[in-house]
Formats: structure tokens, C-alpha cells, sequence
């Protein structure tokens, strides 16, 4: 039980962070400018996308800075040329919009980059193992993943807390229309902070698209899941986003690692394995961990709108 | 959301487009008497049902769904179940007829169950749960087998059952009348229900729940019931696709159904009642058509969404209606040749995208991209700078004329006119 | 009223127009013609994409020799988006246009809804009968409880596929102890789950099964936790019907924790797989197949060879792997000619029924009860070495085992109704 333990804190934290890395870009469009962007987990595609392309001339290193940049200039574009014209009309069309961009996205993917999984892979430097637990190596790259999170984490925090921007921002999550009051150029604040959230999804697609398959599937499988991460970390809340990302990827993680059922500990008390109630009598925990976002995401909206960390309700 | 019910409702009070429109639709399959024609037919008026009632929520109430597909699959697979014991009780039981009615009651059934605690808040909480519940419910559909039947689905036999007035099910063409029956019954019923107070008060709520509320009406019971409704009539939809395609398998309450649905019915224009209609029927004929002849069709789909949230907020409908009453009131006087101008050139530049998108997917997709390949009738190398020039140069032509010469000369023209009007 | 009339218009024309363009009626002498269904746009469009050009190839050789009673070949391909309904749909536009052959192979969900529209049609629609040749869906039930007349399988049922890796299995007791199950969460995953249980008793293998793992379909992106039960477990040998991501995730995430154990699978050197894989399968990955690339060389083929290197050198970036895309089209080829005409779809099952067929590789029996071919079965594993790597990879099979007919056949509870 302590193996299975350590494991899923170990992945699970490994997970989160990446979830981490997607949603943070996420809650702060969010937060500012109430567009929940669907297209998100596009730009994330894009950043692994870009990170392999770049890192075929320039090496993965130059890759992973050039990347999540060239992520947040595509942003700041769709956010200057799209959004911003859709804005006007409320914030239904402005969702609908990322919604039908999510599908162009993966269709210019596919088309430039083909359809089956691209051979992007981690630097040999980082391919090495770094430590062995309870028999199972792990390699510099997962260790590497948890360094760039906490460093984002850190920088975020010291951007938001510390700097004149994050003031700024601090004050447009609360009370945009005072921003704008004072004299800053709200829609200009609102592209950087679109193309900003972009690029951190780009960074989060740098190395997601490594730990994981670069595939132009990938921005329609986590797309859900980033959105599970804020509305449960509360939407507009950084810290929020931190602590849903990790709740959720050591949840289902240890839900993954257990061999568990409710007919299997408790007994099957003479319940059939059919019907709706026999079935998930006996359904194995490990079947059940990929819905569980789900289940924590409409739980969270019945009984607290707002998540965890957030300030206001969604 | 900005909507136009009341100039799209003074206009279809007049009755005869309740006559003419399902007349055309019985003729139609006599035009069109393929297999496959009829059966896509059939689908469009399944379409119709579902996008009808999915914008009972997003036009009507302003709710946006990402789960509609939801209620539309529950139905299905309930009367999917009806049809099975049907046959196995060897064609005796509930006539064919009215097997959509039980979709509608599975449809209203976890509507309500669900509506309970989805409808309490509107916009990006509701549009969320949906999310999760759609994403919830498509999950069991692989889990629980004996209901969902697994990812094969389950299968009945629409001529195995017993018929009100002895038609005979096996021939596509008697289910397609069947559906156009169904679809004029639903349509007349969702059309109605605009016009009660419910219908009213759905406005009302969706543009001002404050306000609603202060009158006295609650605005989470208006959108509950509304919600409730609309579940009932995707049941139906459901139930109906239980006939024509005689298959229901976990497809019909996966998110791309949610999606389709939503897309359609924007597509159409939600502030219309034919909207839907017009979507429902495109988004079919361009999903099942389009598809075989250009593989580029999800990215044309996508761009054709974009547009219209852009630049057309109430969808092909709403881009007709206003022209149609600028038409009327006389705007187009002294423009016409202005306004046709705009028209043609964004078709040209259109018409030049097109020519780039398809040249990419060949070049891109194909395994010897300098092979000859008929682009618009004419054979072309795509390894070629030639047709790559030739096609950007068209598209940034006609784009180029519409926006800088078309638009401003149309604004000079109105501005003309409406200084004369005050001179 | 102009909205709708307008509508209702564009609807028409636009219809009529597509139908203008499919009901251009072939002539008797005309190409033979056979729908290709397979997702060409979406998620699995490679898959799809990849089986066309083999059906291509095949067409194309059989042409160059004259194709079938002098008449070519000609393969419609048909974007069936990965949807059972959108296959049945494409089902009926087949019989609109006249064409006599349907092909599909992806996913036992579209194949079992194949099965029911092709019935279903040549029961109410008599004269426009189609054959359904099935060269990749390996549900069993398409063989069993649901078989049908109309439908022929070309590759090897699940069941027999593990049959023939059990039976394998049982020649390597000293080596396998423990084995765990790591199966796709639908029925292609279950069915193995539940049967290699059942043949582990069967054989007398001298092993245990220490974990039957369900995951759900391509949602896995980290394989990790997975491959600690794995460990924990102390199997040696792991089990998975996984295709495509779910498969090189899963050998990527075990060859990165440095897990020394055998991997046997159906689709090892499935699209994207080898070069997803790449050298971290060596030695570890198995597959069960029909046929791999190395056989040719192996047993000298070498009119196949050249077929294989026909095939790479006009689609470079990938290779010749479905053998049976090859028995299938011979076959179909000879029981048109022994019918003499492409029209009598009955007639020409008739002739498909127990035909056997000399193979590069053997014999192979198209089963007259089920219509289940019986052919012989390769194991074989990833290596570095081979003569040919599959996909540009680095990385190709060698063959571990000869896996003759007798021991990858299994019975049928078929009881087919028959025109």
C-alpha cells in the first residue's frame, strides 16, 4: 500500500503540474476577461507542435523558449483579430468562437503536420535515469517537468504580486471596468493577457507533448479536463488552479494504481453484475478514474460555483 | 444575445408556409428517389427535431448546451429498447408510429432529472455542467452494456413492429413520411410554445433574468421547464432516429452529436424560428455530402462557424432577413449595384480560399503531391508555384476588392443617402 | 416568405446536384467496383488513409494482369468518419450507385452495424445485393452468434489470434509465470480479458494471470500508474489487444521505468506503433500476425518481396502490412471468375465459401460454416535487425514461432441462414 502510495503522489504530482502549466493560462483569460477559451488546450497542442518543428533546426532548449513565444504571438493575433470583434456580442458568441477555432486548430495541425503522432521526443541529457523508487526508474525529464512548473508557479507569482503589471492585472480580475477607468488600455491589456495565457499553455504543450503523444488529438483530449481544473480551482484563481490540478492528478492517478471495487472490499453481497447499480457494484476503481473529473466538475458546479479559490462565481 | 422574435413571428403567422413547405416535402422524394437521397432526407428532418429543440435553450432561454445529445441519445436508446421487445415478442406491441412519443418521455424524463440541478444558473455554470454531464453520460455508455450495448451499439428492425394504419416500414420512403409527420407535428408544437406566456417569459428570463424575476416569475422554474421541453423534443428527435437508421450505439450521446447540434443551429440563426430548421437541414446535407468530395470538409465546417459568430451573430437566416427587410424598406435603393458587388467579390475571394485549401490538402496530404489533380475542373501541378500564386492571388483579389473597395463604397452610398434624407 | 423558399431552393439544388453526380450508371462492362469505408478525415484518418493505399496497390498490380474477367478494378473510397451510422448510410450509397462490394476493417462497432445494413438490404433489396468483405475487424461474434452470409473475414478473429499466441505460450511455460492483462475498456478489450483467462486454464499453462487491467479508449496519456501495478504485480509478461496510441504509450511508458518484461500483442507493428516504439521494443514487443515483412525473406518470397517493394517505393513513408488485403482480393478475384460475372453477389458467396487459397504463405480456407479464413500465423518480435523496419522506424519483426493452421483455428457456434 506504501508503493502504491508514493505512486500515485509521485505521478499524480507529475500530472498535476502538467495540468497545472495548461490551466494556469486558462483561469487568467478567464479572470480577466470572462472568455472561457475552449480553443486553450489548441494552443497547447501548438506549443508541442512548434517545440518539435523549431527543435528540428535549433535543439530542444532554444525550442522550448522560441515555442511557447510563437504560441502567445498567435494568440495576441486570434485575440486582436477574432476576439475582439466578437466581444461585442456578448460573451455566448466569444465561447462559441473558441469553440469553432478548436476545430480549425486541429484541422491545420493534421493537415500541416499529419494525422499520426509526430516523433517528438525529450534531449538524450534528459532521457537518462535520475532515480529508481520501489524498483521503477524515473527519468530527468519527469524530474525536469516538476522544475519548470515550480518555476513558472514562482514566476506567476512574483508577476502577479510583485510587478505593476500584475497590479494591473490583479485589479482587471477583480474590477475591470475601474482599470479601464484609470486611464489603461483595457483591450490592450486583455491581447497580452490572452496572448500571455496562450504562451503558457505553449510552454505546457512543450513539455506535455513530450511526457505524453503529439498528436492532433491532443488539445481535444485535455481540453475538458484543463476546464474540470479551473471551475474546480475556481475560475480566475491562480493558486486555485494549482491546487485543482493537483487534487485531481493525484486523484486519478491513485484511482488508477488501486485494484479496487465496492463488490471486491465490501463483497458482492449477492449483487448481480447487471443493472445500473450491480454494474458500478462491481465497477474496478481503475475504469472509473478517467470519469471522475467529470463527476468533481458538475459536483463542484452544483455545490460551489465558484471552486475552490474563486472570488466570484462563474 | 440580441434576438428578433417578434419580426420573425409576425411573418410565419401567415399559415401558408405551414402548407407549402411539408407539400415540397412530400414531394421531394419523388425528385429524389435514391436510397441514399431519401435516407438523408429522413435525416434532416431528424436534424430539424433536435436543432428545433436545442434552441428552445439557446435562442428561446439563452442556455447553452455542450450535453444536448444527452437527451437525444436517452431517447434513442429507450426506444431503441421498445423496438427490440417489439420484435422479440414477434411484432406485437406499441405501433411503430408512435415509438418516437417514447423517446419524448425518456427525453422529458431525465430532462427533469438532470434539469433539477443544471438550471439554477445560466450562462458559463450551465454551459459547464452540460459539459460535464455529456462527458458523464457518454462514459457510462461504454460502462454499462446491457443498457448502452457497448461501443456496437443495439439494433431493432423497424418492419418487425406493428403499424397504426398498416404501412409497410421496410421501404426508406414510408419511414421518410413517417419523419416528415413527426417533424411537422414537433415543429408546429415548438413553434407554439413561442407564442404562450412560457414561451414569453423564456425571453424574458433569457434578456433579464433580474427583471423576470421582480415580475414574479422564477427564473430557474421558466428555464427548468424550458429545459425540461426542449429534453423532450430531442427525445423525440431520438426516437425518431430509431426508425430511420434502425441502430443506436454510444455516437448518439457523445460530444460531436452535442456539437453538431449546437453548430447547426448557429449556423441556421438562433433568433429565428427557421433557423434551426436551415441549420438542422445544411449541417446534415454538408456532414453526409461534402465529406466525399473534399477531405478539407471538418476545416471548411470550422471556418464557416467562425464566419458567422464574427461577422453574422443571427446566422444564414438572420443575413437573409436583414437584407430581406433593408430590401423592403427601400435601403437598397441606389446601392443595389453596391451591395451585389460586395456579394460577388467575396465569392470570388471565397472561391480563391477554397482553390488554397484544396491545393494544401493535396499537396500535404497526398503521397506524390506533384501527381496531376483537378482543382475547380482544371489539372494542375500542386508542386507548382503557378496555381498556388494563381489561387492566393484570386482569394487576396476578391477579399481585398470586398473590404476596401466594396465596403467603403456601400458606406459612402448609405451615408449619401441618409444625409440626403435629412438635406 | 422568401426565406424559406430560399432554403428549400438551395436545399434542392444542392441535393439534386449530388445526385446528378453519383447516379452515373456503369455499364456491365464497366469497372468492378468495391466501396472502401474507412475513416479518411478525423482522428483515424492515417488508419484509413493506409488501408487505401494498399486497396490501391492491390487494384492496380491485379489491373497491370488483366483484372478480374478482364475488367479493372476500381476502389471508391468512402469517409465513414469512424461511425457505425455514417457506415450504414455509406452502406446505401453503395447500392444507389451500383457497386456489388463493400470493404471495412476498423473497428468491430462499425463492422457489427456493417453486418446488420448489409442483411438488412440484401433482405429488402433484393436485386441490389452486397458482399461485405471484412479484412481487419477481428470481433468474434461477427463469426459466431452474428454471422452472416454476406460477410467474409479475411484476417483472424480475436479468438483465434489468441488460440494461436496461447498455444504459443504453452511452448514457453518455463519463461511465463505471471501474466497481466492490459486491455482497451470496449469489447475488443474485454473479450481478450475474459478468453486469455479462460485459455490459461484450458492449455495447463503453467502460469497465473496476477492482473487484468480495463483502460478506456485513447484517453490514457500517461501509462505510468498502469505500469506500476505492473510492477507490483511481478508479472513477466504482459498481455494487450491495444492498438495505435493506447499501444505505444503503454511500450513507451514500460521501456522508460525500465521494466523487463514480454509484451505479446496483435498490433505491434500496427500504423504509427514501430515508430512510436522505435528500438525500446527490441526484444520485447511481440506481435501476432498473419504475416510481417521478414517473412518474405525467411521463406524466400520472392514474387512478395517484390509486391513489398513495389508498395514502399510508391508510398515511401510507409509499408505493405496487411497481408490479407492480398488474400482478399485474389480470392474475390477467383470466385468472380469461377461465377463468371460480378453481378450474382449469392452466387459469388457461394464460390467465396470454403474456397482455399495458395497464399505466399500457405494455404489459407475461407470456412465454409462461418466464413473465417484459417491461415497460418506468425509470431514474431520487434528487432533492430530486420531486413525490412516497418514505417521508416529503425525497427522491423523477426520471426519467434511458425504458428501452423491446426493451431490457430478455433470452432464456430455459427448457424448462418443462407439465401
Amino acid at each position: 500500500m506504501l508503493e502504491t502510495i508514493a505512486y500515485s503522489i509521485f505521478n499524480g504530482v507529475l500530472y498535476g503540474t502538467l495540468l497545472f502549466m495548461m490551466s494556469s493560462g486558462l483561469t487568467l483569460i478567464f479572470g480577466m476577461m470572462g472568455v472561457l477559451n475552449f480553443a486553450h488546450a489548441s494552443f497547447y497542442m501548438l506549443g508541442a507542435y512548434f517545440a518539435y518543428t523549431f527543435g528540428l533546426g535549433t535543439g530542444f532548449w532554444v525550442a522550448l523558449f522560441l515555442a511557447p513565444i510563437a504560441v502567445g504571438v498567435m494568440g495576441a493575433l486570434v485575440e486582436r483579430y477574432g476576439l475582439r470583434r466578437v466581444h461585442q456580442y456578448g460573451h455566448v458568441p466569444e465561447l462559441l468562437f473558441t469553440f469553432g477555432l478548436a476545430y480549425v486548430i486541429e484541422e491545420l495541425v493534421a493537415l500541416f503536420w499529419g494525422t499520426v503522432p509526430v516523433a517528438y521526443k525529450a534531449p538524450a541529457a534528459l532521457n537518462t535515469t535520475a532515480f529508481t523508487m520501489f524498483g521503477l526508474d524515473y527519468s530527468w525529464f519527469k524530474v525536469f517537468i516538476l522544475l519548470v512548473a515550480v518555476a513558472m508557479f514562482i514566476g506567476l507569482w512574483v508577476l502577479i504580486k510583485k510587478t505593476r503589471a500584475g497590479l494591473i492585472i490583479q485589479g482587471a480580475l477583480s474590477r475591470p471596468d475601474m482599470v479601464g477607468a484609470l486611464g489603461h488600455n483595457v483591450p490592450m491589456v486583455f491581447t497580452l493577457v490572452f496572448a500571455f495565457g496562450c504562451a503558457l499553455a505553449g510552454l505546457g504543450g512543450v513539455v506535455g507533448g513530450i511526457h505524453f503523444v503529439t498528436d492532433p488529438g491532443m488539445a481535444f483530449m485535455m481540453g475538458p479536463i484543463v476546464f474540470v481544473v479551473v471551475v474546480l480551482g475556481g475560475l480566475g484563481s491562480v493558486p486555485g488552479a494549482l491546487v485543482a490540478s493537483l487534487i485531481i492528478g493525484i486523484l486519478q492517478t491513485f484511482f488508477l494504481s488501486v485494484n479496487f471495487s465496492l463488490a471486491d472490499s465490501i463483497g458482492a453481497l449477492g449483487i448481480e453484475d447487471s443493472g445500473f447499480f450491480g454494474v458500478l457494484w462491481h465497477m474496478e476503481a481503475t475504469r472509473i478514474a478517467p470519469v471522475l473529473p467529470f463527476l468533481l466538475l458538475v459536483l463542484t458546479l452544483i455545490f460551489r460555483p465558484r471552486g475552490l479559490f474563486g472570488k466570484r462565481e462563474a | 444575445m440580441a434576438t428578433n422574435t417578434a419580426a420573425g413571428g409576425t411573418n410565419l403567422l401567415k399559415l401558408w408556409p405551414w402548407v407549402v413547405v411539408p407539400l415540397v416535402a412530400i414531394v421531394l422524394p419523388f425528385i429524389f428517389d435514391s436510397g441514399h437521397a431519401i435516407n438523408l432526407l429522413s435525416h434532416m428532418g431528424v436534424a430539424i427535431i433536435f436543432a428545433l429543440s436545442y434552441n428552445m435553450l439557446l435562442g428561446n432561454t439563452g442556455l447553452l448546451s455542450f450535453g444536448h445529445a444527452v437527451y437525444y441519445g436517452l431517447g434513442a436508446f429507450v426506444a431503441m429498447h421498445l423496438l427490440r421487445s417489439i420484435n422479440d415478442a414477434g411484432g406485437e406491441g406499441l405501433p411503430l408510429e408512435l415509438l418516437p412519443v417514447v423517446g419524448a418521455g425518456a427525453g422529458l424524463f431525465f430532462g427533469i432529472i438532470f434539469g433539477t440541478f443544471s438550471v439554477r444558473r445560466a450562462g458559463v455554470v450551465f454551459a459547464m455542467i452540460t459539459l460535464g454531464l455529456g462527458a458523464l453520460v457518454h462514459s457510462s455508455s461504454l460502462m454499462f452494456t446491457d443498457f448502452f450495448g457497448g461501443e456496437a451499439g443495439l439494433f431493432g428492425y423497424r418492419d418487425e413492429a406493428p403499424s397504426l394504419f398498416g404501412v409497410d416500414y421496410a421501404p426508406s420512403r414510408n419511414v421518410y413520411f413517417l419523419v416528415v409527420a413527426w417533424t411537422f407535428i414537433a415543429a408546429i408544437l415548438i413553434y407554439l410554445l413561442r407564442k404562450t406566456p412560457l414561451g414569453w417569459m423564456a425571453n424574458a428570463v433569457r434578456d433579464n433574468p433580474e427583471r423576470a424575476q421582480f415580475v414574479g416569475y422564477n427564473p430557474t422554474i421558466v428555464r427548468f421547464i424550458q429545459f425540461a421541453l426542449s429534453a423532450m423534443f430531442a427525445g423525440l428527435a431520438g426516437g425518431l432516429f430509431v426508425i430511420t437508421d434502425e441502430i443506436v450505439n454510444d455516437e448518439a450521446v457523445n460530444a460531436l452529436t452535442s456539437g453538431a447540434v449546437l453548430l447547426g443551429t448557429y449556423i441556421g440563426g438562433i433568433g429565428y424560428f427557421i433557423g434551426p430548421i436551415v441549420g438542422g437541414t445544411l449541417v446534415t446535407f454538408l456532414e453526409s455530402s461534402l465529406s466525399t468530395y473534399t477531405e478539407a470538409w471538418v476545416l471548411y465546417f470550422g471556418l464557416m462557424f467562425i464566419a458567422i459568430v464574427m461577422f453574422a451573430p443571427m446566422g444564414l437566416v438572420g443575413i437573409v432577413h436583414t437584407q430581406y427587410l433593408s430590401w423592403k424598406a427601400g435601403g437598397w435603393k441606389g446601392n443595389t449595384g453596391a451591395r451585389l458587388y460586395i456579394l460577388l467579390t467575396g465569392l470570388v475571394g471565397i472561391f480563391g480560399l477554397i482553390c488554397v485549401i484544396e491545393l494544401a490538402y493535396h499537396y500535404f496530404r497526398s503521397w506524390d503531391p506533384s501527381a496531376p489533380f483537378a482543382l475547380m475542373g482544371v489539372t494542375v501541378d500542386a508542386t507548382n508555384a503557378l496555381p498556388w500564386l494563381v489561387s492566393f492571388g484570386i482569394a487576396i483579389i476578391g477579399f481585398g476588392l470586398m473590404l476596401f473597395h466594396g465596403n467603403p463604397m456601400l458606406k459612402r452610398k448609405l451615408d449619401a443617402k441618409s444625409d440626403g434624407g435629412k438635406a | 416568405m422568401l426565406r424559406n423558399k430560399k432554403t428549400g431552393l438551395f436545399t434542392g439544388t444542392m441535393i439534386g446536384l449530388s445526385m446528378a453526380i453519383s447516379s452515373i450508371t456503369y455499364a456491365q462492362d464497366g469497372p468492378i467496383r468495391i466501396s472502401y469505408i474507412e475513416p479518411l478525415s478525423g482522428p483515424f484518418a492515417n488508419v484509413g488513409d493506409q488501408g487505401l493505399k494498399h486497396f490501391r496497390f492491390a487494384a492496380e498490380k491485379m489491373n497491370e494482369q488483366g483484372g478480374i474477367l478482364g475488367r479493372d478494378i476500381e476502389i471508391v473510397a468512402m469517409d465513414n468518419k469512424q461511425s457505425p451510422s455514417e457506415s450504414v448510410q455509406l452502406i446505401q450509397r453503395s447500392v444507389d450507385d451500383g457497386i456489388k462490394f463493400v470493404t471495412q476493417g476498423n473497428g468491430s462497432n462499425v463492422a457489427g452495424a456493417m453486418v446488420e445494413a448489409v442483411d438488412r438490404n440484401n433482405r429488402r433489396n433484393e436485386d441490389n445485393k452486397v458482399l461485405y468483405l471484412n479484412y481487419a475487424a477481428v470481433d468474434p461474434a461477427l463469426t459466431n452468434e452474428r454471422c452472416s452470409f454476406y460477410h467474409f473475414r479475411f484476417d483472424a478473429a480475436s479468438d483465434i489470434k489468441l488460440e494461436a499466441l496461447s498455444n504459443y505460450m504453452k511452448t514457453r511455460d518455463d519463461d511465463i509465470d505471471k501474466i497481466f492483462l492490459i486491455n482497451m475498456d470496449y469489447s475488443h478489450g474485454q473479450f481478450i480479458s475474459k478468453r486469455m483467462k479462460e485459455l490459461v486454464d484450458e492449455k495447463g499453462l503453467d502460469a497465473e494471470v496476477v492482473g487484468d487491467v480495463m483502460h478506456p479508449i485513447g484517453q490514457v496519456r500517461d501509462f505510468s500508474p498502469y505500469v506500476s501495478r505492473i510492477q507490483q504485480s511481478g508479472a513477466d509478461t504482459v498481455v494487450s489487444g491495444n492498438w495505435g496510441n493506447d499501444l505505444s504509450l503503454l511500450v513507451r511508458a514500460i521501456d522508460s521505468a525500465g521494466l523487463d518484461v514480454n509484451i505479446y500483442t496483435y498490433y505491434g507493428g500496427g500504423l504509427g506503433t514501430p515508430a512510436a516504439v522505435g528500438p525500446r521494443g527490441e526484444d520485447k514487443l511481440h506481435q501476432i500476425t498473419e504475416w510481417h515483412a521478414d517473412v518474405n525473406v525467411d521463406e524466400g518470397l520472392e514474387d512478395y518481396e517484390k509486391w513489398f517493394q513495389e508498395f514502399k517505393e510508391r508510398y515511401p513513408e510507409i509499408d505493405w502490412y496487411y497481408h490479407r488485403i492480398y488474400n482478399q482480393m485474389h480470392m474475390l478475384k477467383a470466385a468472380i471468375e469461377e461465377v463468371g460475372n460480378a453481378e450474382d453477389i449469392d452466387a459469388i458467396a457461394k464460390a467465396l465459401e470454403g474456397m482455399e487459397f495458395d497464399s505466399p504463405t500457405g494455404t489459407v480456407t475461407m470456412r465454409a460454416q462461418d466464413h473465417q479464413i484459417l491461415q497460418p500465423m506468425y509470431l514474431s518480435v520487434m528487432d533492430t535487425e530486420a531486413k525490412y523496419d516497418a514505417d521508416n522506424s529503425g525497427v522491423g519483426f523477426r520471426t519467434v514461432a511458425n504458428i501452423p493452421v491446426e493451431q490457430a483455428t478455433v470452432d464456430t457456434t455459427c448457424d448462418m441462414r443462407r439465401p
